[in-house]
């Protein structure tokens, strides 16, 4: 266990009422990197992000155990819940534009935590916007609803969104499901681009794109730990765990 | 972001002078935070709405407690002196005022509620479970609206209004049908409080039908079912617990009601001696428990303890109206809280 | 089938079976004729409530038609209550319907937001919601008599507009609640999962977010809360409301807080019940004018609510 690493995860272990969802587990997510998760449906996937940014916490009826530590930091010990949640970026399968305008829907957050002008909120606008390769589409309709655009410019704004706020982590649930292949590969680079200076979570269920993005890789099958290894590891024709092998060679999943 | 960063001591949102640390290349950064006097009244006036917030959900309990306990405590010194819980509840003698032999008896009253509720019922059920089936299955969709309207309006009408239609409309119109000497009396407060608690059972029942699944009628118009059979042999007995909670409460919306009853009832404390009720003496003027309250409570004056702490008899006439009032609040509560408990049962079973 | 080269069928020999296939039977006639029976039956019931309502309220409108004109409702009570208008009685009941609506909008919607947004699944929140259905349930005379022993009597507010208003506020509590957390609901769970995502607290997600895209729905409760207030009598009848009061013509505020005022709908049970030799069209015109006045708010809320429909954000 590296003590360096950007997230520590140490027994975590969260059930929904009488249903275990994540079974003890402990994983380090080194700095910046693309980390990337793969796993079945209902793998927990979606939960352990939850439990890093602490939104875990808002959902009726879950129950967590172990810990998270950020820069060797315990999350649950951090009274400023919502400067965590602003450390990390969320992005969810499903596109969520906020009822607000384009600009708005980008400039939430920054607004929700204060202390930037006018002046600063066009400029954070435009760069995630651009990061996000939505700018070219929507820079001539700032101000129309962020709901009214298609399916995948919204996805494209819950990611530039997620982006706002400046954050070193930014988790990725299945981002690619509503958009095109085309975008896919764009906001792909971008990623590849951010990690430069930023921890990326990427949850997926497309191996394949695991394969291309990831430093490294682990694999979840129902709540628990199966293998984390760098991605070559995990995609050569003997990673060690027969699971996986058949698991990311599409014999199950 | 230092850990010491972090640990912020306050859980306020608007703390972002310092930026998210390191990772973020210079011209990034955004501008100083807001003074902390402007950080703390934004901390406070958070806090402050959601305690706020969370006093007003508890208020609706303190409410329902206090009304029961200032009910009671105005009642309590005639519960403690001069009640006869057989008496008041069996008597059917009710002489708050009279000289020679004061008597609290409620029976008359709670006959009276009993037949203008039964009466309504016997309106409104029917007519309202009719009317929600029409609506939720039978007609198109600019009907229903309309209809909706309708029915929104009917619940809209003033009760005392509705006691007035009672008087001018219902009355006379019940003397020429059926020969009655005075067209106030059960009969008549019964259709007026039927009508009123029409739009109540309509909009429960009518929700009740529509939480049915549409599996179900498809399930059942696939196998060639009219729509006529889909809802007699499928939605019924499927929306049965709700359409129960919706008479349900049309019962508690007939006891509780007040103005109209007052006012078309005829007001006269009355009992049929030969126990046959209450449709062969619809056409009897009668009383009912909150009509009761409503008209003498403007008389009876609130006497105050003597020195030695007991009442006077004449201070019982005002006591014994508040406890009325107990018995109405225990008798509604019941009536809601099994009408909640099977609406409760109705989403557990989903 | 009607091309008959359709060849055999499979269910009767020769193209005659084949043509009648889709033919009514004498049952499915029968279950037809039952179908449309049962529509027109459930109809007529329908009919049956909305018919006679709509006549019954022509019927009003046209006895009180010599009485009703701006005079009635601008001038005060005149000759012992048989003549003149219903100013003070429209006036009281403003009064009356804002003190209320004063109190219980605010403790009303934070009421809602809690149970929406803040409430977890817990016998608390059964206890709040329970108490929420019992104030709604608990008759509007036992409402006048928690009035009178809290309001009259235990805080020495005496009859008066306050004490009446309070009773009105606490009695009409559960409409704003109810109207106020479905309102709520009605905003998409997904949005405020996104917003505490981005470090947004779960006030500043409500400010931002949930009460924009609902304050259609919270204020048709308050209107709503304005219409159940300005047509009950009971409540105020013995908290404030008086038989006569008088009041300079025209005059906007004519009473104070703790003085007793006069109300519409308590006029109209006084001038019905206890003023002999009134003119056969002046308790008509007072129902028409006290119905009038609830019918401009319900009417108020039914169009927000349509409009509120048909400009859908998402």
């Amino acid at each position: 266990m590296n003590a360096d690493a950007k997230i520590q995860i140490r027994n975590l272990a969260v059930r929904y009422g009488r249903k275990e969802s994540l079974k003890g587990i402990s994983l380090d997510v080194p700095a910046n990197s693309i980390f990337a998760i793969i796993g079945p449906a209902n793998s927990g996937k979606s939960t352990l992000l939850k439990c890093i940014n602490r939104t875990i916490e808002l959902t009726p009826g879950a129950r967590v155990e172990g810990q998270v530590l950020i820069d060797g930091q315990d999350t649950a010990g951090i009274r400023d819940v919502y400067g965590l949640r602003r450390r990390i970026g969320m992005v969810f399968p499903l596109p969520v534009g906020l009822p607000l305008s384009v600009y708005d829907n980008v400039a939430y957050a920054p607004r929700m935590a204060g202390g930037c002008s006018r002046a600063d909120l066009d400029i954070i606008v435009e760069r995630c916007l651009r990061q996000a390769a939505l700018w070219d589409e929507v820079k001539d309709r700032l101000k129309s609803l962020g709901t009214m655009l298609s399916g995948g410019q919204q996805q494209r704004l819950t990611i530039a969104r997620a982006l706002s706020h400046d954050p070193e982590i930014l988790c990725l649930d299945e981002f690619s499901i509503a958009i095109d292949p085309v975008t896919t590969m764009r906001i792909e680079d971008v990623l590849l681009e951010l990690r430069k200076n930023m921890t990326i979570l990427l949850v997926t269920n497309l191996v394949q794109q695991a394969r291309r993005l990831g430093d490294a890789t682990c694999f979840l099958n129902k709540g628990e730990l199966v293998q984390v290894d760098r991605t070559e590891v995990i995609f050569s024709e003997r990673p060690g765990n027969q699971v996986t092998h058949d698991y990311v060679h599409g014999v199950f999943g | 972001m230092k850990p010491e960063e972090a640990m912020r001591p306050d859980s306020q949102p608007a703390q972002d002078a310092s930026g998210p640390g390191g990772a973020a290349p210079p011209g990034r950064r955004r501008t100083a935070g807001r003074g902390p006097i402007r950080r703390l009244f934004h901390s406070l006036s958070e806090r402050t709405i959601v305690s706020l917030i969370y006093l007003c959900g508890i208020s609706a309990i303190v409410f329902v407690f206090s009304i029961f306990y200032f009910i009671f405590r105005e009642g309590a010194p005639f519960l403690r002196d001069g009640f006869d819980f057989q008496k008041f509840f069996f008597s059917i003698n009710w002489m708050p005022t009279s000289e020679v032999e004061r008597s609290y008896g409620i029976l008359a009253l709670i006959f009276g509620t009993g037949a203008v509720t039964l009466l309504a019922m016997v309106v409104a059920v029917p007519f309202g479970l009719g009317t929600a089936v029409f609506i939720a299955e039978f007609c198109g969709r600019r009907t229903r609206e309309a209809l909706k309207i309708l029915i929104e309006l009917l619940a809209a009408i003033p009760s005392v209004a509705w006691g007035f239609i009672g008087m001018v409309v219902m009355g006379p119109l019940i003397v020429r049908v059926t020969g009655a000497d005075v067209g106030a009396n059960a009969l008549n407060a019964g259709i007026i409080v039927g009508l009123m608690s029409v739009p109540i059972i309509v909009s429960i029942a009518e929700d009740a039908i529509r939480a049915v699944p549409d599996d179900y009628r498809a399930a059942a118009e696939a196998l060639g079912a009219t729509r006529w059979q889909v809802v007699y042999k499928v939605i019924f007995p499927a929306a049965k617990s709700g359409l129960l909670a919706a008479v349900l409460l049309g019962v508690g919306r007939a006891v509780g009601e007040t103005m109209a009853v007052l006012m078309a009832t005829g007001n006269a404390v009355n009992i049929p001696a030969d126990g046959r009720f209450p449709f062969f003496h619809a056409l009897d003027s009668v009383s009912t428990l909150t009509a009761t309250i409503a008209s003498e409570l403007g008389e009876a004056p609130r006497i105050g303890a003597l020195p030695d702490g007991s009442y006077p008899p004449a201070a019982h006439h005002y006591q014994s109206l508040f406890v009325i009032g107990i018995a109405l609040f225990v008798i509604t509560f019941a009536v809601n809280l099994t009408a909640d408990l099977v609406v409760k049962g109705i989403r557990k079973q989903r | 089938m009607s091309p008959p080269e359709a060849g055999p069928s499979t269910l009767g020999s020769g193209p005659d079976r084949a043509a009648n296939l889709f033919a009514a039977t004498d049952l499915t006639r029968r279950k037809l004729r039952a179908q449309r029976i049962a529509k027109y039956a459930f109809g007529a019931m329908a009919a049956a409530i909305v018919l006679p309502l709509l006549l019954i309220l022509a019927y009003l409108l046209v006895r009180a038609w010599p009485m009703l004109s701006w005079g009635f409702i601008t001038e005060v009570p005149a000759n012992f209550m048989r003549g003149g208008g219903v100013w003070p009685a429209l006036v009281g009941t403003l009064y009356l319907v804002t003190f209320s609506l004063l109190v219980a909008a605010p403790i009303g919607v934070l009421a809602g937001i809690y149970l929406n947004e803040f409430a977890r699944d817990n016998w608390f929140t059964r206890a709040v919601n329970l108490a929420v259905i019992n104030l709604a349930g608990v008759p509007s005379i036992v409402h006048a008599l928690f009035g009178v022993g809290a309001f009259v009597i235990f805080a020495g507010l005496g009859k008066s507009i306050l004490a009446a208003s309070l009773t009105l506020a606490i009695m009409t509590l559960p409409v704003i609640i109810v109207s106020t957390k479905e309102a709520l609901n009605a905003v998409p769970m997904a949005f405020r999962q996104a917003c505490w995502n981005l470090g947004a607290s779960r006030w500043q997600v409500i400010r931002t977010i949930v009460l924009p895209n609902s304050i259609s729905g919270i204020l048709t409760g308050l209107i709503l809360q304005v219409s159940r207030a300005a047509g009950d009598t009971a409540p105020i009848m013995f908290t404030g409301v008086v038989f006569y009061m008088a009041v300079e013509p025209g005059t906007l505020l004519p009473y104070s807080p703790t003085d007793q005022c006069m109300a519409l709908a308590y006029h109209l049970y006084t001038v019905t019940t206890q003023v002999q030799d009134a003119p056969e069209a002046l308790p008509y015109a007072t129902a028409v004018v006290l119905i009038g006045f609830v019918f401009v708010f319900n009417s108020a809320a039914i169009i927000l609510r349509t409009r509120l429909r048909a400009k859908k954000k998402w």
